[in-house]
């Protein structure tokens, strides 16, 4: 209250200096109370959302405990539940989604950081932004009825004729499955990774590049020796972050994988993910059992996420100084 | 010109070419979508699309407008229920705090804001869903408003602390306690900013389809009240993409296309006014 003058306050308050003092110290606390609340409203549902998946959670890990994670039988009716199939898929789909979309991301955010003119970087950037606030529901539509026929037809038969020596790419082509979830995912995150790396690229200090061109460099030298090497632990922060964003992606998977609970090395086969699996599943689950293993999936969902969201944040922050208010959401 | 210079000029020449192309390939994805929804879904764009219920299963036509409503209640409720805990925490953040609880605060809505949206429905169905013990119009918009929450405080704090300090100095000057600097003061200053927060926010609500199917579930007819399944946009989407009648694929393009340009809209409309001038000139 330092700040508050009292002596110009008007006279008729100057006879009671307490009371005023008083009022305008208890009007200030109600605000901080009240701002205060709202803010621990946000705490309290955060502790709220774990609480609330270790405890329904339970019943699955008291009865399968680590062998939930390590067996692949999906049977609700037998009671007999676990997850392998489910962590596979969705760590699968995310690798092919990240070894796309990671060279593209990064490639386009060096374009957007060092060559191309102010303008031109801002306004793609803009439309890089709008792409990452289409939902997730249009990329499922594109790809049940643009891609998955592409792939049946085209893709796949090409793969197969030139890399099918590799158990990665046989098997029939269905269109669905791995690689389409994947390569959905992956132009998902392309824009995460894109505006992030931008940022992180922009922080690097102009003298280093200077000084590489000035001893001789090329532009592409300077880039790729100097200011790419001075930005990469903030661009693994992109990484991680577009990996979060792939491991809890639903609905674009969910429309595309195929929806099988299978482990195949093909990715050409049919597959699910954790987060399809709840999509699918959890309306319709009976049974505190199956409620609960399913519960267990989003827990372990969860953490996946939380670790990951962590450990971005923490790399963008040692690259930008600029603070952590500034990731696009 | 030695061979290795010339080598190292076409390898800067190529490399730098090919991340040109990346860009290109990356921003045209949006323009691409953009036409291919217009050319599928614009033909079955109707007027009766909009004001009519889904027609049975097995019969041509009907449209969306359950959805519709549906949607705008999910994020009528998601703005009553996220927005005031978002604004006001984000006041808490910007203005008042100590040391640790803003960086609890802070850490919390970075972590909230990376969940991924299917858990949300997950909490909300505890929350809401399990209680009540049937889905409900309440539980989707619960989900969807503790989605909203984060967004809308960090948006906040971060415009909150670009009003100038001379702003705050000044009203504190013509005798203004904290409360009332931060009311008729920064809050007007930094209003731009944050209703463009805001309203990014609910656009990006608008399109979850995931945290809905287990809250709100899904409504073939009106829901009336808020104690009711109800139908929304993204998730009949969902449902008539995977359905297997040829009419539902139509009718998904065109509701791909309404949702689509409404996200863009909102999105586009909202920054332009945002980067229009700095927020502070009209104080």
């Amino acid at each position: 209250m330092a700040t508050t003058p009292n002596a110009a306050a008007p006279s008729d308050f100057t006879a009671h200096p307490q009371t005023l003092q008083r009022r305008k110290v208890g009007a200030d606390d109600i605000a901080h109370l009240i701002t205060l609340i709202a803010a621990a409203t946000l705490l309290l549902l955060a502790v709220l959302l774990v609480y609330q998946l270790w405890v329904l959670s339970g019943e699955a890990r008291s009865k399968f405990g680590w062998r939930f994670f390590l067996t692949s039988t999906w049977d609700p009716v037998a009671g007999e539940f676990g997850a392998l199939p489910f962590i596979y898929g969705t760590l699968v789909t995310s690798a092919v989604a990240l070894l796309i979309a990671v060279p593209l991301g990064v490639g386009g955010a060096i374009f957007l950081a060092e060559l191309a003119p102010p303008r031109l970087s801002s306004s793609l950037t803009f439309v890089s932004d709008l792409l990452a606030a289409v939902p997730s529901v249009i990329y499922g539509l594109l790809g049940v009825f643009l891609l998955v026929p592409v792939m049946r037809t085209t893709i796949q038969p090409a793969l197969k004729a030139t890399l099918g020596f590799l158990p990665l790419f046989k098997g029939p082509s269905y269109g669905i499955g791995f690689l389409t979830a994947g390569i959905v995912l992956a132009i998902m995150i392309v824009p995460f990774v894109l505006s992030v790396s931008r940022e992180v690229l922009l922080a690097v200090p102009r003298d280093q590049r200077e000084a590489a061109l000035g001893l001789g460099a090329t532009k592409w030298e300077s880039t790729w020796k100097v200011v790419v090497p001075a930005a990469r632990i903030g661009i693994f922060g992109s990484v991680f972050l577009a990996l979060a964003r792939a491991l809890g992606e639903t609905m674009a998977v969910t429309m595309v994988i195929g929806n099988n609970p299978k482990i195949a090395a093909s990715l050409f086969s049919p597959g699910y993910s954790i987060a399809s699996v709840l999509a699918n599943e959890f309306s319709e689950a009976t049974g505190n059992l199956y409620l609960s293993a399913l519960i267990e999936l989003g827990l372990v969902l969860f953490l996946l996420t939380f670790v990951l969201n962590g450990l971005a944040r923490l790399l963008i922050l040692v690259t930008t100084a600029r603070g952590s208010g500034v990731l696009p959401t | 010109m030695s061979i290795r210079l010339a080598w190292r000029k076409s390898l800067n020449v190529v490399m730098l070419s090919l991340t040109g192309l990346c860009a290109a390939i990356t921003v045209s994805a949006l323009f691409f979508i953009l036409g291919y929804l217009m050319w599928n879904g614009g033909k079955d764009l109707s007027w009766s699309f909009f004001t009519h219920l889904p027609a049975p299963v097995g019969e041509e036509g009907g449209g969306m407008a359950n959805a519709i409503v549906g949607s705008l209640k999910l994020l009528f409720l998601a703005t009553i229920f996220g927005v005031p805990i978002g604004l006001l925490g984000g006041v808490y953040l910007a203005e008042f705090g100590g040391r640790t609880m803003p960086f609890l605060v802070r850490y919390t809505a970075d972590l909230m804001n990376g969940v991924p949206s299917i858990v949300m429905g997950i909490f909300a169905y505890a929350l809401v869903v399990m209680p009540m013990h049937h889905f409900s119009t309440l539980a989707g918009g619960i989900a969807l408003g503790i989605m909203v929450i984060p967004t809308v405080l960090r948006n906040t704090e971060s415009f909150l602390r670009d009003v100038p300090r001379s702003l705050r100095e000044g009203s504190f000057a013509l005798g203004a306690n904290k409360w009332r600097m931060i009311a008729s003061v920064v809050l007007p200053a930094a209003s731009r900013g944050i209703l463009t927060g805001v309203l990014l926010a609910l656009a990006r609500v608008a399109g979850e389809t995931a945290p809905l199917i287990f809250t709100a579930f899904g409504n073939r007819y009106w829901s009336p009240g808020w104690n009711q399944p109800t139908s929304s946009l993204p998730v009949v989407i969902y449902t008539y993409a995977t359905g297997p009648y040829e009419d539902w694929h139509r009718q998904a393009w065109a509701a791909g296309l309404v949702l689509l340009g409404l996200v863009l809209v909102t999105n586009i409309l909202v920054r332009a006014f945002l980067t229009r001038g700095t927020a502070y000139e009209r104080t």
